[in-house]
């Protein structure tokens, strides 16, 4: 299955990714009437220390914690896809007190959200790897 | 394997849930009888204070889709419970004298209530406990914006309660005799902000007092106030429904005891969830861990080994995510005052972490629980903290301390 894989060695800590992913979630057509002026909630976080910069999202786990601890059951494997169920998700953050990567984050409405790898949307590959300028984020099979 | 076996379920939670799933990664054929006292598929029993906050309806709170058990090949009892079980015969004795055999029994009976003997309780007539779908519903039908609500337990069951009614009732009360909210989960430095929260959301919190008796609608309590009420929330606190286990024989403390493969003192009987106690990383001790998550894993585990196969749950820890209107607290493993090795305060979050021989032991976060579960794994892996940047790992929670190396372990492949 493929998965979103970062190289941390290519990454310029730009931030893009975030954008063109809360873009890519957000249902609209132009980034500015989607981003401008709002606080942005992307399934996709740029992590750092003194010297390098990397993207964290959904490892999407063979054996995935949040799965086994959802309190609604909200959240299930789609393919080997790991999809979160928004209507039946009460924002409890159970997931967040689980995942190992930190990769799951409350939206907008407080009902959480993760990486879907753009397929639950209508970009059909993800977003941050189409955006990256540096192509330190990639889409493949390992 | 067709006929060898029949794998029988007591109690229909979230550990039969995972004992299921982990039966069926196994053994795709053999026949699993699940025995369930409630007339509902498996719920997410913490969504009852959601259903009555209008975030979940009791469609949405049924945990798996409509055709698990069909398509999982599991056979329902609904309305039936398990009167008794004989470990040499291999048989259950059900509530309306059917007889079950098993060839493997997992118990995963859950908690139940435990209601002190208050003086004059069964004068009151409008009261539950809230436990089940069916408590919610009873709670919910009281509510009118002219009604009282008196809960008696300031723990997670009363306080989610209460939240779930805000703006439903005339007034919310929550009496609890310890001196503040959450004892089990919170400290003094953590309570006050869960109890600002609620009391800016006008619950109301009576602390260090509990009822001393009953009179109809009327609480006499300890410090001598009397409350009048229309309805009476009973949430002193929970244990482990165990008296099946324990009158066969079985071994237990505090509730049902299981090894690392969810396997109890009898031959061929498995027990996980809320009904067991069990070893507890943190702290290297046997005890009730009692939360979502180990209930799902040690089902899970039971089930894998149910089935033949071979599967341990040794990373057990007690943890709590909870949240009221907005403001959440995670905690996991153990706290002592000794272990204490970073506290971080502001006005609106609380954080402190504590390690003990070299690993990260337990944590409490308050307001900003992001990334909480980097935390998690810490202790659940019991990860040196000699071999990541601790000091950096104690500002903020993520993956940045680990260096290039093990995070490329844990972003470059499959996990």
């Amino acid at each position: 299955m493929k998965r979103v894989y970062v190289k941390e060695e290519w990454c310029l800590g730009c931030h893009l990714c975030e954008y063109n992913c809360a873009f890519a979630n957000s249902g609209k057509r132009d980034m500015s009437s989607a981003l401008k002026g709002k606080p942005i909630f992307p399934r996709i976080h740029i992590e750092s220390d003194d010297k390098i910069t990397y993207a964290v999202s959904c490892r999407h786990c063979e054996d995935p914690m949040c799965i086994k601890s959802c309190i609604a059951g909200a959240i299930s494997k789609k393919d080997g896809r790991v999809c979160i169920d928004r209507s039946k998700c009460v924002g409890c953050l159970t997931c967040v007190m689980v995942c190992p990567y930190g990769a799951l984050a409350p939206g907008e409405n407080g009902t959480m959200q993760k990486c879907e790898l753009c397929l639950e949307n209508s970009c059909g590959a993800p977003a941050c790897v189409t955006g990256c300028p540096n192509r330190a984020i990639v889409y493949e099979e390992r | 394997m067709r006929g060898l076996k029949h794998y029988v379920i007591i109690g229909n939670g979230i550990a039969a849930v995972g004992c299921i799933e982990g039966i069926r990664s196994k053994d795709a054929v053999n026949p699993i009888t699940v025995v369930s006292s409630e007339p509902f598929p498996a719920y997410g029993r913490p969504l009852i204070s959601y259903y009555l906050a209008g975030k979940t309806n009791i469609k949405k709170m049924i945990y798996r889709p409509e055709d698990f058990y069909e398509s999982n090949g599991v056979k329902v009892l609904y309305g039936k419970s398990a009167k008794s079980f004989d470990p040499a015969a291999k048989t259950v004795l059900l509530s309306d004298g059917e007889e079950l055999s098993y060839s493997e029994l997992l118990i995963a009976t859950g908690s139940v209530p435990f209601v002190p003997r208050f003086q004059g309780i069964e004068t009151v007539k409008n009261k539950s406990c809230f436990m089940t779908i069916e408590d919610s519903l009873s709670v919910e039908e009281s509510l009118s914006p002219e009604a009282k609500v008196l809960i008696i337990g300031a723990g997670f069951i009363g306080l989610k309660c209460a939240e779930g009614i805000k703006g439903r009732a005339k007034s919310i009360m929550v009496a609890d005799l310890a001196g503040h909210i959450l004892p089990s989960i919170l400290d003094d430095d953590s309570a006050p902000y869960m109890e600002k929260i609620l009391t800016d959301n006008e619950i109301e919190l009576l602390l260090g007092d509990t009822a001393l008796r009953f009179d109809g609608n009327r609480a006499y309590m300890q410090s001598g106030k009397v409350i009048d009420f229309d309805y009476l929330v009973l949430a002193v606190g929970v244990r482990p429904a165990a008296t099946l286990f324990s009158e066969a024989g079985g071994a237990m403390g505090k509730g049902i005891t299981i090894n690392e493969k969810g396997e109890t003192s009898l031959p061929s009987v498995y027990a996980a969830g809320d009904c067991t106690e069990s070893m507890d990383i943190s702290c290297g001790e046997i005890s009730v861990t009692a939360n979502l998550p180990s209930a799902y894993m040690q089902g899970r585990t039971a089930g894998v080994n149910m089935a033949g196969g071979i599967e341990c749950y040794d990373k057990g820890i007690k943890m709590n995510s909870i949240g009221f209107f907005g403001l959440h607290v995670i905690s996991a493993g153990t706290r002592t005052d000794e272990t204490l090795v970073y506290e971080a305060k502001s006005d609106s979050s609380l954080k402190k972490l504590y390690a003990k021989d070299g690993v990260l032991t337990g944590y409490m976060l308050v307001g900003d629980v992001e990334r909480a579960g980097v935390y998690t794994a810490l202790i659940r892996n019991r990860t040196p903290l000699d071999s990541f940047d601790f000091e950096k790992m104690k500002q903020i929670p993520s993956l940045a301390p680990f260096g290039s190396e093990a995070r490329r372990n844990m972003l470059g492949g499959v996990v």
